[in-house]
């Protein structure tokens, strides 16, 4: 338990994997360092290959195959669930990602599916330089017949787990460092904070946080993943130090891309922010931007604005990686632009 | 019939089928690309004789064909699926290297496919069934680092895999002595599995120690990598082909035909082949009043 009664992301998510172990014995785990006593680099395995050692593969540092390894065992029956110790791995399955697993359906005319999931890490904010701190989930987002999901300490990181785990379609499901330390701030009573919630139906929800119970907001700032807590510090600070309302729509769901909610709070505010710790540059918020343009141009009456990482690395040295990623003052300083321009 | 009458018929079929291809693609009614087996069909047709399509499960790669009829019989599937037919094995949606039917599948990226045959093996060996997964890879695919990871894990975690590698000499259009450097069996017995090593087009040959191999691996359950040196006479795909005729021709004295053929009278021989021109005409008749592959409607 940790502050306010909520478990840490960390701990709900193992939980989860206890779960889904449980209740099906289809499902094997693969990934480095996952057994015992030590439980993964970010301890989200723990007590797992104790309790089910025949099922939890703690294998070489093999990334590329390790992708293949987990498609061959999900086109003959099995529900593999891979972890990948830094989101920055998964550009070594690329290959296995883009000429297998995301084909092997459609290619073999709906004869096989590969339900497969891959649990791994993104994000920065620890200092962990240029290779082990990326949001590489743009990379993904142009794939085919892949379900791109990122988890946030709002939503229900159970739910996220064992809807991965049930879904026919691979699965990548987007963890974040910082997250995994912290509370799983399920909204209560609807609320999270000062903050009203509605969430929608479906495997992959999406939330929309409101502080003036959806009455009101001068903008839309649709985020995901790592970034929703910075965010909502963002718009919290707007409200106090400007008076200025936004509502948060923060996706589970990236890929496919599932923009209703989004479309439904442009329809109420009229401006968009995206908002990713990912670089600019072709990123997810380029896509939400194109949609939304295309099918809202009336509801906007101001350019989209995206924040997001500088094009360049992720630096080590902490004042440098500040400058780099994406903070609620760049957030503020977005919607500031909107108000700006609106005036 | 003999059992060498049998490995006979099935690989003048996958000859004669590969040639009809190459007929078929120069008559514009093939689209797409392929990649001829001819030259290597007693590998082919000697490994997958040991293995039950019902149980076992096959990886195979760009050149396919040989291995898929020999292991489903389904000449049709596959003709109307490189004719882009709605018929084919994946109803037009593979082409000539991206094939599934049963417990068979192939793909294009060489490498892409061992690492998948790995995962295979460790399914079926959770499961129980007793399934062995072979994979053919040949010395181009020995560039590939998932590989030497794949012959990592197999052996680690003790995976029935055959691992067939067919090493005709050439990738694409590089011979061996560029691409490859030291030996392809020792690269196998460095990660502690066992090996075989042929330099023959003998079916018999190559069926005997393949035998051996899939017994080792149902005996065991552990790996096994077969090396078989071979010579394909037919281009790297269609047209693309700067080898000297001369080596071509010198390699046609051992054309596994030839060496199968010589041991079987002249009249099993000669019925053999009416009953495999029979077949085709009557496949290729079938494939060529298929309706095309269409997109669903909207």
């Amino acid at each position: 338990m940790s502050a306010g009664g909520h478990r840490r992301c960390a701990q709900v998510l193992n939980e989860a994997l206890h779960e889904v172990f449980a209740a099906r014995d289809d499902v094997d785990l693969l990934g480095e360092d996952v057994l015992d006593p030590y439980g993964g680099a970010f301890k989200v395995t723990q007590g797992l290959s104790d309790a089910y050692p025949d099922r939890v593969l703690t294998t070489p540092i093999s990334e590329a195959s390790l992708f293949g390894v987990a498609a061959g065992m999900a086109l003959r029956g099995r529900r593999p669930i891979l972890e990948i110790m830094f989101g920055d791995f998964v550009a070594l399955g690329f290959d296995q990602i883009v000429n297998g697993i995301s084909k092997f359906r459609e290619m073999y005319d709906d004869q096989v599916t590969v339900p497969l999931v891959v649990r791994t890490p993104m994000g920065g904010r620890r200092g962990y330089g240029p290779t082990h701190s990326q949001s590489l989930e743009k990379l993904l987002l142009g794939v085919p017949n892949i379900v791109v999901v990122a988890a946030s300490e709002c939503h229900d990181l159970r739910a996220l787990l064992v809807a991965a785990v049930e879904d026919e379609r691979p699965v990548f499901l987007l963890e974040n460092k910082l997250m995994y330390g912290r509370p799983n701030r399920r909204p209560e009573h609807r609320h999270v904070g000062e903050f009203e919630v509605r969430e929608t139906g479906g495997p992959y929800p999406a939330l929309t946080f409101s502080a003036t119970g959806f009455s009101e907001g001068s903008a839309t700032v649709v985020t995901y993943g790592g970034m929703l807590p910075v965010v909502l510090d963002a718009v919290t600070e707007l409200v106090l130090e400007h008076e200025i309302f936004c509502e948060v729509v923060a996706l589970s769901q990236l890929a496919p891309p599932e923009l209703d909610p989004v479309l439904e709070s442009v329809a109420r505010t009229g401006a968009l922010v995206t908002a990713e710790e990912g670089t600019l540059t072709g990123g997810i918020g380029a896509e939400i931007a194109a949609r939304v343009q295309e099918a809202a141009w009336s509801d906007l009456r101001r350019p989209v604005q995206r924040v997001a990482a500088r094009d360049g690395i992720v630096p080590s040295a902490r004042p440098l990686e500040d400058a780099m990623l994406p903070s609620a003052r760049d957030v503020v300083e977005a919607v500031l632009v909107l108000e700006a321009v609106r005036s | 019939m003999t059992a060498l009458a049998t490995l006979y018929e099935r690989m003048l079929f996958v000859r004669r089928f590969e040639e009809t291809l190459l007929d078929l693609f120069s008559q514009g009614k093939l689209v797409g690309t392929t990649h001829t087996y001819i030259g290597q069909e007693a590998n082919g047709v000697g490994v997958i004789d040991h293995l039950d399509p019902a149980v076992d499960t096959i990886f195979s790669n760009h050149r396919c064909h040989g291995h898929y009829l020999a292991f489903t019989d389904d000449a049709f599937g596959l003709l109307s699926e490189v004719m882009g037919k709605a018929t084919g094995t994946c109803g037009g949606k593979g082409g000539s290297q991206h094939l599934c039917r049963g417990n068979f599948y192939s793909n294009g990226v060489l490498g892409s496919i061992v690492p998948v045959a790995t995962g295979i093996a460790l399914a079926e060996k959770k499961k129980g069934t007793g399934a062995v997964s072979t994979v053919f890879l040949g010395d181009g695919t020995l560039g590939e680092g998932v590989t030497y990871e794949s012959l990592n894990m197999a052996s680690l975690w003790t995976l029935p895999v055959l691992f067939v590698v067919e090493n005709n000499h050439y990738a694409q259009s590089t011979p061996v002595e560029l691409e490859l450097a030291g030996s392809i069996r020792a690269r196998a017995e460095a990660f502690g599995v066992e090996t075989d090593e042929l330099d023959t087009t003998d079916v018999e040959e190559i069926h005997a120690a393949a035998g051996r191999a899939v017994a080792r691996i149902r005996e065991t359950g552990a790996p096994f990598w077969l090396v078989l040196h071979t010579y394909r006479f037919s281009p790297h795909s269609k047209g693309d082909d700067n080898r000297d005729p001369a080596e071509i021709e010198a390699r046609r004295e051992r054309d596994p035909l030839t060496v199968a053929g010589a041991r079987l009278e002249d009249d099993e021989r000669e019925a053999i082949a009416v009953r495999v021109e029979q077949r085709l005409a009557e496949t290729v008749a079938a494939a060529e009043e298929a309706p095309f592959a269409e997109p669903e409607a909207a």
